[in-house]
């Protein structure tokens, strides 16, 4: 088995982090050493996320950490909130997951678009962990064409009318509280979609947990159903003005994505390497093969570009300059660069590649989900290409 | 009531650490340097002290160079109200350390010292119990658990083979080890927050060393294993070499 994973820095990157980044990153790289890595094979196995650790998530105050101080969150740079988001990913995509939704998904929106009275309702209790969120945007025919969405808000006099079907939601099932978007116009009238923060015990609504997935097993993946909610005025959130809002969500959990999958690319290079220098075949070390020596330069390469990727970004949307594009940069390029250094490290490790002893191959496989969800491969691909050229292939 | 903390920046027990060219010290390039464990222990203490009372402040004092304002921070991260730096060489000589610090806690005057029971690097146990001979305190090594009554606290050492409970009078000096001290994490809060807190720099009251290191050597390197044969037939000649070789039967 690996040592103690201590991070890659080939690039002294350390040296372009605060004191308090670094030491904001070593507590929870300590804390999922600890907490995280114990558990997290069996929990996957057992096909559950595992709540007993949401408690001290938020006790160190890892929901939503970059929001301010004056509803209950930690109050930190954007740097800082995506190198939490590596280290819970070093453990699994599901963790990170878990915190990218109630941080970025929920917490977020509500934060931006929220009446005061939702702020004040809801964010101190998502960020203390008593309350869960979800998010509902993507639906069983729109995924990539979020615009098109079918779920329906029909104005009553006294409030709203939710009717849909909204899939593929992390948190779902344990959720006390959705953020749920629904078109109040015509279908497809872009301006005319609106998000709702919606208590899950309210009539009609339902959650069912998706069966048969093979990719992010220690995750809460559902679908959700809305049959005649009935929601008060105050359930809209005013501030959001059509699909550009949601898309603004999708932004800040990109962002954290981008960061996180080279926690997941970390943890598979640390354990190739430390198989590689201790697995002895033929006459000596595997890591002494040009092979696989060929293999760990590539990873570290990536790693090391992704890093700087991440972090330049990261400073960016310190400074409030970052684009939607330049995220969809990041996401696309440090998601495939996991996809390839899990894929890559699961060969490493041989047949013990394939046990649940050893991390990548979880890894690889979530990092399926992480490729397609938040904007898939493709669509930020085509996302830069409109950049690029100015016409839209979507 | 007011607690000091005595830390020491030490290399993280996970590092593998090499000598460097002189032989005399470990090479510091590449390794993590970390509070030392039973240091985290004693602030732990400290801490929970505090918290249950509702009063007093927990300082954190160290000796050492600039680097140690990074294991300073990381107890105000974790709660420590402010820190004090005695600039100034931590060499193999405790008596030096201790006096160093007896002569900063002489003024400050507080009725609880608090000290790991050892420091991770060196394991020397020498600094806690020479700051309170120094300070004509007494001292109670190796606790882990204790109690604050009126004037006394009342100290859970452990022992071979049990517990030992010992009471000293106001003011004290206690080395912990870890017992019901199990550190907390700092909360992302607690880190930006500890930029704030005070951090006092001094010189240090430091003699000059009178115990240098001569040499560090490697431990020897482990032999390799041996395949002595296969199933039962194995057996005699394993039972051999475990009585002849490595007397261990």
């Amino acid at each position: 088995m690996a040592g103690k994973f201590q991070g890659i820095d080939f690039y002294d990157v350390d040296g372009l982090l605060s004191e308090e980044e670094r030491m904001i990153r070593d507590t929870i790289r300590e804390w999922v050493e600890d907490r995280v890595m114990p558990l997290i094979g069996e929990a996957y196995i057992e096909r559950r996320f595992p709540t007993e650790l949401i408690p001290e998530i938020a006790e160190m105050g890892m929901l939503g950490a970059n929001l301010p101080e004056e509803y209950g969150c930690a109050g930190l740079n954007n740097v800082a909130y995506g190198l939490i988001m590596q280290e819970l990913e070093r453990g699994d995509s599901g963790i990170r997951s878990f915190a990218s939704v109630q941080g970025a998904l929920v917490m977020y929106p509500i934060h931006a678009f929220g009446s005061e009275e939702q702020k004040r309702e809801w964010l101190p209790q998502l960020a203390a962990g008593t309350k869960i969120g979800c998010f509902g945007l993507t639906e069983p025919d729109y995924g990539s064409n979020p615009a098109g969405m079918i779920t329906t808000a029909k104005k009553t006099d006294d409030g709203w009318v939710l009717n849909g079907t909204k899939m593929w939601i992390t948190n779902g099932s344990m959720a006390d509280v959705a953020v749920l978007w629904a078109q109040t116009g015509e279908i497809g009238d872009t301006k005319g979609i609106r998000g709702f923060v919606v208590p899950t015990d309210t009539e009609g609504f339902t959650a069912t947990d998706q069966k048969g997935k093979l990719s992010l097993l220690a995750s809460d993946t559902s679908e959700l159903h809305l049959q005649d909610v009935h929601l008060p005025d105050s359930a809209l959130m005013p501030e959001t003005t059509g699909i550009r809002s949601p898309l603004m969500c999708l932004t800040q959990a990109r962002y954290g994505i981008a960061w996180g999958v080279l926690g997941a690319a970390m943890a598979c290079f640390h354990e190739a390497r430390s198989y590689a220098v201790e697995r002895v075949m033929f006459d000596g070390p595997i890591g002494g093969k040009q092979i696989q020596q060929v293999r760990l330069a590539d990873m570290l390469t990536q790693i090391t570009q992704g890093q700087l990727l991440a972090l330049q970004l990261g400073r960016l949307k310190d400074a409030g300059t970052m684009t939607a594009q330049q995220v969809s940069l990041a996401k696309r390029a440090n998601v495939n660069m996991a996809c390839d250094i899990a894929r890559e490290a699961r060969r490493l490790l041989g047949a013990n590649g394939i046990l649940v002893e050893y991390h990548s191959m979880r890894h690889m496989a979530n990092l399926e989900s992480v490729y397609t969800y938040e904007g898939t491969h493709d669509i930020h691909s085509l996302i830069l290409g409109q950049a690029l050229t100015g016409i839209a292939a979507f | 009531m007011n607690i000091t903390v005595c830390l020491k920046r030490v290399p993280d027990t996970e590092t593998r650490v090499r000598i460097s060219d002189s032989g005399t010290s470990i090479d510091p390039g590449g390794v993590k340097f970390v509070m030392s464990p039973y240091d985290e222990f004693a602030m732990e203490a400290a801490l929970r002290m505090t918290e249950a009372s509702g009063e007093g402040e927990v300082v954190a004092l160290t000796l050492g160079d600039t680097t140690s304002q990074e294991t300073l921070r990381s107890a105000l991260a974790i709660g420590a109200d402010r820190a004090v730096l005695l600039n100034g060489e931590v060499t193999m000589d405790g008596l030096a350390t201790a006096r160093a610090l007896a002569s900063e806690l002489g003024e400050a005057d507080v009725p609880l010292i608090l000290f790991g029971m050892k420091a991770a690097d060196d394991d020397q146990q020498q600094v806690g119990p020479m700051v309170a001979t120094l300070m004509g305190r007494p001292c109670a090594t190796g606790v882990s658990s204790f109690e604050l009554t009126d004037g006394t606290v009342v100290c859970d050492r452990e022992v071979e083979g049990g517990t030992e409970r010992v009471e000293l009078p106001l003011p004290a000096v206690i080395t912990v080890t870890k017992g019901e001290f199990e550190p907390r994490y700092a909360s992302l809060k607690g880190i930006m927050a500890a930029k704030r807190k005070p951090l006092e720099e001094k010189e240090a009251q430091i003699s000059p060393a009178r115990i240098t290191v001569e040499k560090l050597e490697y431990p020897p390197a482990r032999a390799e294993g041996r395949i002595v044969g296969e199933g039962p037939d194995a057996v005699p000649e394993l039972v051999r070499l475990l009585r002849e070789e490595a007397n261990a039967l």
